[in-house]
């Protein structure tokens, strides 16, 4: 007998339907009898049956389930047939898989010889933690079902119960991402930990020289500089240049002059726009952009022109931005009172001097607000990059030539074979720490700006 | 309604028959009126009475309402502001208004008063702006209380600054209409004092078209007063008739109180 979370899942969603059936039957039966009104209809009563059947055993499954390999595996190791096994290390764990395996019928023989004394002890212990964890599951569900079941009284309230529970489900699906976050930098956190170990976090931020050669014979060195300034002229200034003139201008566009008709075509148009996946921005760098801006560079006879430029990469990355500078410009332009613009017409201005000199000036901290996200969304953006802005990490201030980021990188770093304890796969847990917490700054600044302005006018 | 009122011989604006559509729906029905050069005229009547409406077609700020039609004839010294030729930036110029919400520009004070003259070329430099900003702000009551923080936010003053500020910054212009919609409705009483005395004195300087809700502050401020009704001009005579010897009987419900 084994522990199958998904059928025992299903074994408590049908109990969970008959205490529902129950739930509802009793509590008619009961004012029926009683002859008093039920203070909840029938169903809330059976939701409240099914509600304690259900959570508590589905709860400790999701529990139990996650807990008893390791307990499984205690027992394993306590064995007498353990004792013979090696002490640390891929092998060991090799070993006990492979037994594991054979164990719960995954396989019908073991690979390995050492593995074969361990089937027995490991078919024992999942048993015997299987037919732990069925009993106190089922005697979790009826438990919880028996208690809500004695609870049915004509004038329980069953319906104000429910929506407690079901508030209680709904916050702890919005902790799920919460939970999720702060689990990932945590993990981000403890790599970095043992990178730092290695190398120092002031090599990192400043050195200058960028060389993860692992197993080379030369040292190897982590200097990210070159990483954040590629990253910086990518990102934050080519991307930039292209998004924000082009963004705004849209929003202008669309919110000030377009017929509602144009506006409806254009709009949509431009969310299309932001879905295209970035694989397909990155190729349409790499491909199309990045070859005609090399000719173009030699043709002007600019040194070091590279068919993966930081331009090539910076432009596209700002056409993928414009929609979401354009957005957030619209929604800061809209939120500038009507009665402003209305002001600056009635004095003889131009619908473009008052956009000019009324609504651009007011809906700035928001644009602005929309600006650092859409620099926090571009630093972040990995596939653009690593397509078509290359991985040679220079210092360079020539658009033409080849730069790094830091997303291109942790991508190079974490492909291919790697040992996951050497200091060149831990130092693209370092970058993505720096990475995380420059985005997340910016990501805090931003929606400040925004959050104070829109106070503002409200 | 009763032509023999009308005793403006020298009329700055004359509106003829003049229809308002929002879309399909009717907002004001053939209404014509003429407003005097050296006069306050009030408009008055209940809500959604077509007021605004009315005072909004005057300069032409029904322009932004995409679904808003005006047919019939409104003039300004005779000439015809619907007329393709008419440059409807000159007109707003010539014809300022102020807003029910004081709606000064998120800039410095006196920004906000240079913000009409600067657009329309009307200070050559600095010194001549200098004046003119002071000059708005003297006429518009507010240089004391604000000559030594020009600089300061225009939205950082009190209502009724903000919206006296307003009054200046459409006197910068030097327009020969304002039309004030409401003005005072957003004002504390000592504020609305301060405008009431404030449209007392720019008297006979402007041409004042003036929408109010309060009955006595028509009848405070106002030597001509119209009342509209359902999109139609009721009764349009002058104030001290409407209010004393109203020939209409809806006039008379309304202003002693009957409905509205």
């Amino acid at each position: 007998m084994t522990f199958n979370a998904a059928a025992l899942l299903l074994l408590i969603a049908g109990l969970a339907l008959i205490g529902w059936l129950a739930g509802r039957a009793r509590s008619s039966l009961l004012a029926g009898r009683a002859g008093e009104k039920l203070h909840s209809r029938p169903q809330y009563h059976g939701w409240y049956v099914a509600l304690w059947l259900f959570a508590p055993a589905a709860l400790f499954l999701a529990v139990w389930s996650s807990v008893s390999p390791a307990l499984v595996t205690n027992q394993v190791l306590a064995a007498d047939a353990a004792q013979s096994l090696p002490a640390f290390g891929f092998e060991r764990g090799a070993i006990l898989s492979d037994a594991r395996n054979v164990a719960e019928g995954r396989q019908a023989a073991v690979r390995l010889p050492a593995a074969a004394p361990l089937v027995k002890p490991y078919a024992d212990a999942s048993q015997k933690y299987a037919l732990i964890g069925i009993a106190a599951m089922l005697a979790l569900a009826l438990a919880g079902g028996l208690y809500a079941f004695t609870r049915i009284k004509p004038d329980f309230r069953a319906r104000t119960r429910v929506e407690k529970i079901v508030m209680l489900f709904l916050l702890l699906a919005s902790l799920v991402a919460i939970l999720t976050t702060f689990g990932i930098v945590l993990s981000l956190l403890f790599e970095s930990i043992r990178f730092f170990r290695l190398v120092s976090p002031a090599e990192l931020l400043f050195g200058t020289e960028w060389a993860p050669t692992s197993g080379a014979p030369q040292p190897d060195t982590f200097g990210g500089i070159p990483l954040f300034w590629g990253t910086i002229l990518i990102g934050a200034i080519i991307a930039m240049i292209v998004a924000i003139p082009i963004g705004m201008m849209t929003a202008v566009y669309l919110t000030q002059y377009a017929a509602p008709t144009v506006r409806k075509w254009v709009k949509p148009c431009l969310e299309i726009l932001a879905g295209v996946p970035t694989v397909v921005y990155g190729y349409f760098a790499a491909l199309t952009v990045a070859p005609a801006l090399r000719e173009f560079a030699v043709m002007l006879g600019i040194p070091n022109a590279s068919t993966e430029s930081a331009l090539a990469a910076g432009i596209v990355m700002g056409v993928m931005i414009i929609p979401f500078v354009s957005s957030m410009a619209d929604d800061s332009i809209n939120a500038v009172p009507q009665a402003m613009r209305d002001g600056s017409l009635a004095l003889g201005a131009t619908p473009n001097e008052t956009i000019r000199q009324v609504l651009i000036p007011a809906a700035l901290p928001g644009v602005m607000g929309g600006i650092l996200l859409a620099v926090s969304r571009a630093i972040g953006e990995t596939m653009i990059v690593v397509m078509a802005a290359g991985l040679s990490a220079n210092m360079t201030a020539n658009p033409f030539a080849s730069v790094t980021t830091v997303t291109a990188q942790i991508v190079k770093l974490l492909t291919g074979d790697q040992e996951f304890d050497s200091a060149k796969t831990l130092a693209a847990f370092a970058l993505g720490l720096v990475l995380f917490i420059v985005t997340l700054l910016l990501n805090i600044v931003a929606l400040r700006i925004v959050k104070k302005y829109r106070e503002a006018y409200e | 309604m009763t032509q023999d009122d009308l005793t403006i011989a020298d009329p700055k604006m004359k509106a003829h028959g003049v229809n308002v559509f929002y879309g399909e729906k009717q907002a004001i029905n053939d209404v014509s009126i003429d407003v005097g050069t050296d006069l306050v005229t009030a408009f008055i009547g209940p809500s959604g009475c077509g007021k605004s409406t009315f005072l909004r077609s005057l300069n032409r700020m029904n322009d932004t309402v995409a679904s808003a039609r005006v047919t019939g004839r409104i003039e300004l010294d005779g000439e015809d502001i619907y007329a393709p030729s008419m440059d409807v930036v000159q007109l707003r110029a010539r014809v300022g208004m102020v807003f029910q919400k004081p709606n000064p520009f998120p800039k410095s004070i006196y920004d906000n008063v240079g913000y009409g003259p600067r657009i329309h070329g009307l200070a050559p430099n600095k010194a001549d702006l200098d004046v003119i900003v002071e000059r708005a702000l003297i006429r518009a009551g507010l240089w004391d209380e604000v000559k030594d923080r020009l600089a300061e936010s225009g939205t950082a003053l009190s209502g009724g600054q903000q919206q006296r500020l307003c009054i200046a910054r459409a006197i910068a212009v030097d327009p020969e209409v304002i039309l004030m919609d409401e003005p005072c409705s957003a004002l504390d009483p000592i504020a609305t004092a301060k405008i009431e005395e404030l449209i007392h004195e720019l008297r006979g300087k402007y041409a004042i078209v003036i929408v109010t809700h309060n009955m006595q502050q028509a009848a405070r401020v106002s030597q001509r007063t119209a009342f509209f009704h359902l999109g139609t001009l009721v009764e349009y005579g002058k104030t001290t008739d409407i209010f004393t010897n109203p020939k209409q009987e809806r006039t008379k419900d309304y202003i002693t109180g009957r409905y509205g």
